[in-house]
Parts: structure tokens; C-alpha cells; sequence
């Protein structure tokens, strides 16, 4: 089979979709690799490079699009580079389905079988052909590289003989694969890193990864089965807002991550946060092809405001790396497809036939959703079905009415025994007063070991052993002058055994506790 | 000689001294002052008893507690930290024993015969009751300590119809409590000779069906037993004291035996009726290979990890690794890796086993974490280093529900970067389950004793 790798069109585009080192795997897989003049030449790969691998340089796009039998390619075609596609081509590519009704219509009319590289699923199994993963780790790592660039200081805090340094404080919003890289990169430059997400669930990732987490005082989370965060309420988002506000003031760069599917960026960065930045701050915004995170973002230029904030709506793509990232991806995704002698389109699959947006000349979008939150456990690929929350309320309530059940019935029926108890019970002996000794002992003894530490499980052990050694106060009590009797000879054995008892419970404590330290 | 009112006084002073023991062990800092009250407490309460006008035989009373006190301050000192579960065992058998004693002591008791009528009847039941219970104490905690001392096979012993059988004896057992409760004088005996020993076969038959990766819970039970057999006897004497303090002891051996229950998710009933230990194997085929690694390769793995959790389990006390490794730890720590040590809740064969060894070792206990702790880390962790431990980190307990232990959490070690268990040989941990970790693709295992593997570990790692 053959495939082919045309030039990307687009000026901006500097990636292409296959490096010499993908192009050696893809014929490990046993595919024919055909790849256009100079596809590689903004990413720095030379046509001799691929040639070297073992491609084979073809002159003109057409040719790649006529002759082959899959197409690698970055950035979605253009209508005119459909038109040179045939019947029954299959395309892998970014192809943003919901951005691009026209485009993705007139794929199917041409029926061409196009994979959108941006809508394969994340669940665990496809996290290797995740495009937008590996992307986005090299958009955040890079956001951090072009902020302290245009940020005119150090990251890090330094303590030199020409004074002190304070340290950088970035603010990352979103910790979604790009926020994390961000989050990882400020910080090993020595930066200050803090983090907000809605997502309670990431707090710990954020952590992980050195930056400390923000959060609002509103109890709402904004995790979603899908893995991204849904848009919140305005309560949160006013609290959110007042958060940012503070944040703006204090800190040197903000870097923005927002986004929901489909939609425009959120608008976080508002004119009056920019405004209440100090001259110099930086705002890197990874949503500005969306839109942009903060109002005054403009897709693709650098702006800096009146009171001399920096606001970066373009990223450099790092095209080499970036290139050798996404070949891998598609590499995964033909292994996963059958490489060359068995492949086919198998629409039982989860991760094809979410991401297969044309087939056979129908559209195949948007497809039916996929539950892969991180919060409903390991094995993403088995689809784990989350009750809703109705259910888990009505669980818990049955639970609940069935604890007040059992309560009641068990509170009755010591009842009824110390009722039994109390009726038969002869005035004589002092049976209940004991009784009532007895049970409160009992609560007491509950409810002081339920605080105690796991660690001393086996001290407390050997204490109530030496404890229950009070047995020896019945020996005690039986001995007599007479020890020929055998009530006393009892006594004295039980007397001996209990002692052992004491001494050894309470020394063997000692010797362990004596080993606690610090 | 003191008055009634003071000795009476003295034992409730004596009740808060203990019941002030128990709850200073909530912590590490307060336990040992726990321990001071508990010691303080038994003195206050035994010169109550002695100096009382009911006690006599003062000679014969010193000269017995002198001979125990030698033979416990000789066993105290001896036992070896690893061996601790058998001790403690040991010592519950000495309770239920003497719970047996006074129990007959009491009904040959020439005082309590005058007794009439109802006060008599309930004096008998109680004397019946507590001498059952001891019984049982008595006999479960030998059998307990056999297993645990490897004298006696550790497996599960179940035979058909082993609940019916019990459930008979119990009947018979409540027969001749009301033929015992009738009988004139000391004519009961006989019935007392043949419910103590049905106690002690009960004891027996259902330490022995309970398997040994249980055996954290059969301890404390007994510890709870031996409370209650105290408490038994406090009634039969009309001691307060006595009712108190077995009343703690009983209701503390309880919670802990439940908390051991739930830390392996099984039900405290199941666990007590036995059985556990044989059942099938996994449902499940493990995939993948067994490959193992040389000690030089694992020391290098140490060398380049910054973070390393260690998670010991029994085969750790069997092979006393708990030293070098706290060396090792030491070792590791001044090349400023963070090196911390998982425990969970049922390592080793006695609650909190395995706290006590490392502390034996001077292993700090701020670095030493419980599983709830250190799961969620585990993923960040570069090495996990498995000693001697293998349910506890049995991934089958998670995913495979044909697998006896499933449901019981366990420490997530296959999250880590690199797993390197240490094992002596091949075979299946205490519950008899194959365990998938072994086989992961991050997990190597290193063969040999943990001691020496350890050992060998450090000077690879100092040179």
C-alpha cells in the first residue's frame, strides 16, 4: 500500500506529517512511502533525509493525492486539495469536524475516508495516537519558553553578589496535558507556579507537577464524563474572576489553557485583570486559534498593551519536534488499523469509528459520547458505567433508611433484654448494678481504641494483655491461710499465670514503645 | 488492713489509670506515658486486693507472684520482635486459663455455697459462663500461637459439617449449663469437667480452621476473648474492677479485630467462622513474563531512582531484613533520595507487625506511611521495592473478581516507574493466589533471602 505525505499549503503550517524517523517505521509496517518536494523543509527535514530513510520524493502534490492509498497530513485540507483526492482514500488528518461542516461534507461526497487526528477518544488505549496530547505538551512547555522571553527577568530566584533575585510568579489556567506541561517547565526554570482548574480532580496532577493549586470557595466541579470541563455557573465564575483578579495584580506571567470542545475559548482575562497587571507581565494565551482566553488576545500576533502587558497569541510550533510527535501518533494509529497487509477500517472499534468523521460517503459526526473520565477508574477501555447522581442519592438513601432500620430494631431488642433482665433479676444481688458497670466499660473500651494509630495496634496488644492480667485480683481474693486446700492451690496457679501476665505484658510494651522515635 | 470503702475507692482509681492507658496509646508520644498509668494502675489495684480483710495467704501470694514476675521479666526480654505475635498469643492462653481457675476456684468456694435461691442460680451461671469463655481463650490462643510459631500448619483445617458439629456442642454446652445450675453443693462438677473440656475442643477446632494470612484478626479476637473472660469472672466475684477493666479489654480486642476485618474486606463473622486460605485458585490467566534481575542492576536501579517507597511484609520478620534495610534506607537518604516505607493495614502476622519492626530497627516513623497515604503518590514513585510481602500488593484484588481477595485494598506498587520484589522463592503468598504483578512489565523480581539480598544491596550501592 501506498502512502503518501503531501507539502502542507498553509504559510503558517510548518509541521508535515511524517519525519525520516516515521517514515522507516511506516515501512517496517509495510507501507510504500511517497512524500512531496520539500514537505519537510520548514520542519528541517531535508528531501535527502527522507530519501536516506528510504522515501520516495515525488514532485507534485496531485501526484501524492492521485496515487496514493492513505494520506498523512497536518492541517485540514483545503476544498481545492479535495478536489484532487479519489474515491476510497483515506485521509488522516487534523480535521476539526465541528469548525468545518463544509469541508468535512464535501469529504464525504468525494468519498474520501477521512480520520480526524483531533477527535480520536481519550480513553487510556488511544493515549498513544492522542495528536492533541502530544501537542499540547510541546504548546505548554513552549508557552514557558516564549513567556520568559518576552518577560524581561529571571525565573528563578537568585542571591548573587549584585543583589537578590525574586523569583517569576506564573499563574497556569487549566491543567489539562498542556497547563501540566506548563506547569512542569515553569517550574524547573525556578519559577513560582500556580495553577487553577475547575477540575477538583487535577489538584493532585497540578501538585505533582510543582505548581500550587488555586481553587474557589464554591463547591462545583466541573469535570466531565468526556474528560474536559464544562462551562460553570455564574456564581463560580464571578468567584473565579475575583480570584484572578488578586492573582493578576501579583503575578509576572499568566498563561491561559481554556478549552471546551466545539465552542469559542472561554474568556478568563478580562480587560480590567490585563489592566491590573504590572508593566512587563506576559499573558501566553494557547487558546487564541479558538478565540483566545483573554479579551485582548489577537490569533497570531503579539500585542503589548497600554500598560505594557505582553499578550502572545502565537506560538511557535517547535515544527521539528512537534513533526516527530504526530508521525509517531499516526504510526500508532496504522499499527492500530492493521498496518499494510491487514489493514482495514473497522468500525467496531471505539477509537475508529469515533474519530472515521467520513465513511463510505456518509458523515459519521458528531458520534455518540464516551464515558473516559479519569474519577471512574483504571480500565477506561472496558467503559466503565457511572450511576448518576440520582441513583447514588437513592443508594445512599436506602442505605441510610436501612442503617435506621437495623438501629431501631437492634436498640429494641436490648431493650427488651434489659427489660427481661431487670424483671427476673432478684432484688438480692447487686446482678444490674454490675450489669450497668459492665455495659458503660464496654462503650468506654469502643470508643477509646477507635482513635488509636495503626501503628500501635500491636503495643495496645500487649497492654490490654498485661491489663486483662487483672485476673489475678480473683486469685487474690480466693487464697487462703490453708494451702492445703485446693480452692487456694487454684488460686496460686492462677495467681502465678496471670502475674506472668502483668509483668510480661507491661515490659514487652515498654520495650517496643522505647523503639518508637522520630 | 484497709476498709471496705477505700479498697473500693482504690479499685476505681485503678479503673481510670487503665481506662487513661488505653487512650494514651492513640499516639506515639503519649503511649509510653500510657504504659505508666496502665503499670501504676495493676499496682494500686493489687495492694488494694492484698491489703483488703478479705485476702489471706499473703506468704503463698508473694511467693507466686515472685516466681511469675521472673518468668515474665525473662520472657519480656528475650523475645525476639519478629516473634512478638507468639508471645502475645502465648499470654492470652495465660488469661483464659486462669479465667478457668478462679471460675472453679469460685464454685469450690465453701463462701459462695451458702448461696440460695436466685442469687445462687445466677452465681453458677455466671461461674459456667466465665469458665467457658476461659476455655475457649485458652485453647484458641495455643492453637494460635502453634500456627504462628510454625509448629502447627498454618493452613485452614476445615472438615464437612464442622458448623453443625460446633452448633451441637453449643446445645449440649447450654443442656448441661441447666442440669449444672440445679445440681446441690459442689454436685455440678461433673458437669463442669465435661463443658470445659467441650470449651477447650470449640477453642481448638476454630483457631485451626482459620487460615494464616488471617491471623491479625484471630489475635486480637483472643485479645478480646481473654477481656471477656476477665469480665466473667469480676461477675462471678461481684468485683467491679474486675468487670471494667475486662470490659475494656474485651471491647478494645473487638474494634480492633473488626478494623482488621475491614482492612482485608472480609466480614468479621466469615473470618471467625474460618475456612479462609483454600479456596480456588484465580479465575483469571496472568499474562506476560516472570523476569528477574541480579543484585548489581537493582542497586544501579536504586542509584538513578530519586524516590523509593519500600513495602515490607512477613517475609521481611522471617528473614529479620529489617536492619539492613535501615541501613540501606539511611544509605539512600544521604544521596538525598525520599525513601518511605508503605505499610498496610495487614502486614505481617499481627496488627501494626510491621511498625513495631522497623521502629526495633530505629527507622523514623515520620518517613513510615500507612497504604491511604501512599497510593496516591505511587504513581510519581521512580521504585517500589516489595520485601518479602505479596498479597498486600496484589493487583488481582482489584481487577480479577474471581480471585479470593478481591475487594481488599492493596498498596497500587505496579504504579510505580520500576517494581523490584524481593521474594525467596516463586510460590504463592498466605492466601494461595498467583500474583500478577510479578509478571508485569515494569516488575523484576530479585531471588534469595532478603537479608543477604539486602545486604548485597548495600555494598553495591556504597561502592
Amino acid at each position: 500500500m501506498k502512502v503518501g505525505i503531501p507539502a502542507e499549503i498553509a504559510q503558517d503550517e510548518l509541521r508535515v506529517a511524517a519525519t525520516p524517523k516515521t517514515v522507516k517505521r511506516l515501512q517496517k509496517q509495510g507501507f510504500d512511502v511517497y512524500i512531496q518536494h520539500d514537505a519537510g523543509i520548514k520542519a528541517n527535514f531535508s528531501d535527502k533525509e527522507f530519501e536516506e530513510a528510504g522515501a520516495k520524493i515525488v514532485a507534485s502534490a496531485a501526484d501524492i493525492y492521485r496515487d496514493s492509498d492513505i494520506v498523512l497530513k497536518v492541517k485540514e485540507p483545503t476544498l481545492e486539495e479535495v478536489d484532487l483526492m479519489h474515491e476510497g482514500l483515506v485521509l488522516l488528518s487534523h480535521l476539526w469536524p465541528d469548525q468545518n461542516k463544509e469541508l468535512i461534507q464535501k469529504l464525504a461526497d468525494k468519498k474520501v475516508n477521512a480520520v480526524a487526528m483531533d477527535a480520536i477518544p481519550r480513553i487510556s488505549r488511544a493515549q498513544k495516537m492522542d495528536v492533541r496530547s502530544s501537542m499540547a505538551n510541546i504548546a505548554g512547555y513552549r508557552a514557558v519558553i516564549e513567556g520568559s522571553y518576552h518577560f524581561g527577568r529571571f525565573l528563578n530566584g537568585q542571591i548573587t553578589a549584585a543583589g537578590k533575585v525574586d523569583p517569576a510568579k506564573v499563574l497556569v489556567i487549566g491543567a489539562g496535558v498542556a497547563g501540566l506541561a506548563a506547569i512542569g517547565a515553569a517550574n524547573s526554570l525556578g519559577a513560582i507556579v500556580r495553577a487553577f482548574d475547575t477540575r477538583k480532580e487535577v489538584a493532585e496532577q497540578i501538585e505533582s507537577m510543582g505548581a500550587s493549586f488555586l481553587t474557589v470557595e464554591i463547591d462545583e466541579d466541573g469535570a466531565t464524563s468526556s474528560g474536559y470541563s464544562k462551562e460553570m455557573s455564574k456564581e463560580f465564575i464571578e468567584a473565579e474572576m475575583q480570584l484572578f483578579l488578586e492573582q493578576a495584580k501579583d503575578v509576572d506571567i499568566i498563561i491561559t489553557t481554556a478549552l471546551i470542545p466545539g465552542r469559542p475559548a472561554p474568556k478568563l482575562i478580562l480587560d480590567y485583570h490585563v489592566a491590573a497587571m504590572k508593566p512587563g507581565s506576559v499573558i501566553i494565551d494557547l487558546a487564541a486559534s479558538a478565540g483566545g482566553n483573554c479579551t485582548q488576545t489577537k490569533n497570531g500576533e503579539i500585542v503589548t498593551t497600554e500598560n505594557g502587558v505582553i499578550i502572545v497569541g502565537k506560538l511557535d510550533q517547535l515544527p521539528n519536534q512537534a513533526s516527530q510527535l504526530y508521525g509517531n501518533n499516526l504510526c500508532h494509529l496504522l499499527d492500530d488499523m492493521g498496518k499494510a497487509e491487514n489493514f482495514k477500517i473497522d468500525m467496531n472499534d471505539d477509537v475508529i469509528s469515533r474519530s472515521m468523521v467520513t465513511f463510505d460517503g456518509k458523515v459519521n459526526w458528531p458520534p455518540a459520547p464516551l464515558q473516559v473520565s479519569p474519577t471512574a477508574g483504571g480500565g477506561a477501555a472496558t467503559k466503565p458505567v457511572l450511576p448518576t447522581p440520582e441513583e447514588l442519592k437513592a443508594q445512599e438513601a436506602a442505605i441510610a433508611k436501612k442503617k435506621a432500620v437495623s438501629t431501631a430494631i437492634g436498640l429494641g431488642v436490648v431493650g427488651l433484654l434489659l427489660f427481661l433482665i431487670g424483671k427476673f433479676a432478684p432484688q438480692e444481688s447487686n446482678f444490674l448494678q454490675h450489669m450497668t458497670v459492665f455495659v458503660l466499660a464496654v462503650f468506654v473500651g469502643w470508643q477509646l481504641i477507635t482513635n488509636v494509630t495503626h501503628a500501635l495496634h500491636t503495643p495496645l496488644m500487649s497492654v490490654t494483655n498485661a491489663i486483662s492480667g487483672i485476673i489475678i485480683v480473683g486469685g487474690l481474693l480466693q487464697t487462703t491461710n490453708d494451702a492445703s486446700s485446693p480452692v487456694t492451690i487454684i488460686a496460686l496457679v492462677a495467681i502465678l499465670l496471670a502475674s506472668i501476665n502483668i509483668v510480661g505484658g507491661f515490659l514487652v510494651t515498654h520495650r517496643m514503645l522505647k523503639m518508637f522515635q522520630k | 488492713m484497709i476498709g471496705h470503702e477505700i479498697q473500693t475507692a482504690a479499685y476505681l482509681f485503678a479503673s481510670i489509670l487503665f481506662i487513661l492507658s488505653l487512650g494514651g496509646l492513640s499516639s506515639q508520644e503519649s503511649a509510653k506515658r500510657g504504659v505508666m498509668y496502665g503499670i501504676v494502675g495493676m499496682i494500686i489495684a493489687l495492694l488494694a486486693t492484698v491489703l483488703g480483710h478479705e485476702a489471706e495467704g499473703h506468704v503463698y501470694i508473694l511467693v507466686a507472684v515472685a516466681i511469675a514476675s521472673l518468668i515474665g521479666v525473662s520472657l519480656a526480654r528475650k523475645v525476639e520482635m519478629t516473634a512478638m505475635p507468639q508471645l502475645i498469643a502465648i499470654l492470652h492462653s495465660f488469661v483464659g486459663l486462669a479465667a478457668v481457675l478462679v471460675g472453679f476456684g469460685s464454685y469450690l468456694d465453701p463462701e459462695t455455697q451458702t448461696l440460695t435461691g436466685a442469687t445462687h442460680s445466677i452465681h453458677v451461671v455466671e461461674v459456667y459462663v466465665g469458665i467457658f469463655i476461659g476455655a475457649l481463650t485458652f485453647t484458641g490462643s495455643i492453637i494460635a500461637w502453634g500456627k504462628l510459631d510454625g509448629k502447627i500448619m498454618s493452613k485452614a483445617l476445615i472438615y464437612p459439617g464442622r458448623h453443625a458439629i460446633n452448633i451441637l456442642l453449643l446445645i449440649v454446652t447450654a443442656i448441661l449449663g441447666v442440669l449444672f445450675a440445679q445440681a446441690e453443693g459442689t454436685d455440678g462438677m461433673i458437669y463442669l469437667y465435661i463443658m470445659t473440656a467441650i470449651g477447650c475442643f470449640i477453642g481448638v477446632m476454630m483457631v485451626m480452621a482459620i487460615g494464616g494470612g488471617d491471623m491479625p484478626v484471630v489475635v486480637s479476637m483472643l485479645n478480646s476473648y481473654s477481656g471477656w473472660a476477665a469480665a466473667a469472672a469480676g461477675f462471678m466475684l461481684g468485683n467491679d474492677l474486675l468487670i471494667v477493666t475486662g470490659a475494656l479489654v474485651g471491647s478494645s480486642g473487638a474494634i480492633l479485630s473488626i478494623h482488621m476485618s475491614k482492612a482485608m474486606n472480609r466480614k468479621f463473622v466469615s473470618v471467625i467462622l474460618g475456612g479462609f486460605g483454600n479456596t480456588s485458585g484465580s479465575s483469571k490467566a496472568i499474562e506476560g513474563e516472570i523476569t528477574t534481575i541480579n543484585h548489581e542492576e537493582a542497586a544501579d536501579l536504586l542509584k538513578q531512582a530519586k524516590s523509593i517507597v519500600i513495602v515490607p511484609g512477613y517475609g521481611m520478620a522471617v528473614a529479620k531484613a529489617q536492619y539492613p534495610i535501615h541501613d540501606l534506607v539511611q544509605t539512600l537518604r544521604k544521596e538525598g533520595k525520599e525513601v518511605r516505607f508503605a505499610i498496610h493495614p495487614v502486614a505481617g502476622r499481627l496488627p501494626g507487625h510491621m511498625n513495631v519492626l522497623l521502629a526495633e530497627a530505629k527507622v523514623p516513623y515520620d518517613i513510615v506511611m500507612e497504604m491511604d497515604e501512599i497510593n496516591p503518590d505511587l504513581p510519581d514513585t521512580d521504585v517500589v521495592m516489595v520485601i518479602g510481602a505479596n498479597d498486600v500488593v496484589n493487583p488481582s484484588a482489584q481487577d480479577d473478581p474471581g480471585c479470593s481477595i478481591y475487594g481488599m485494598p492493596v498498596i497500587e506498587a505496579w504504579k510505580a516507574e520500576k517494581v523490584i520484589i524481593m521474594k525467596r522463592s516463586m510460590s504463592a503468598g498466605y492466601s494461595g493466589e498467583d500474583n500478577p504483578l510479578f509478571y508485569k512489565d515494569n516488575s523484576e523480581m530479585l531471588l534469595g533471602d532478603a537479608k543477604d539480598s539486602v545486604d548485597k544491596l548495600l555494598s553495591y550501592i556504597k561502592k
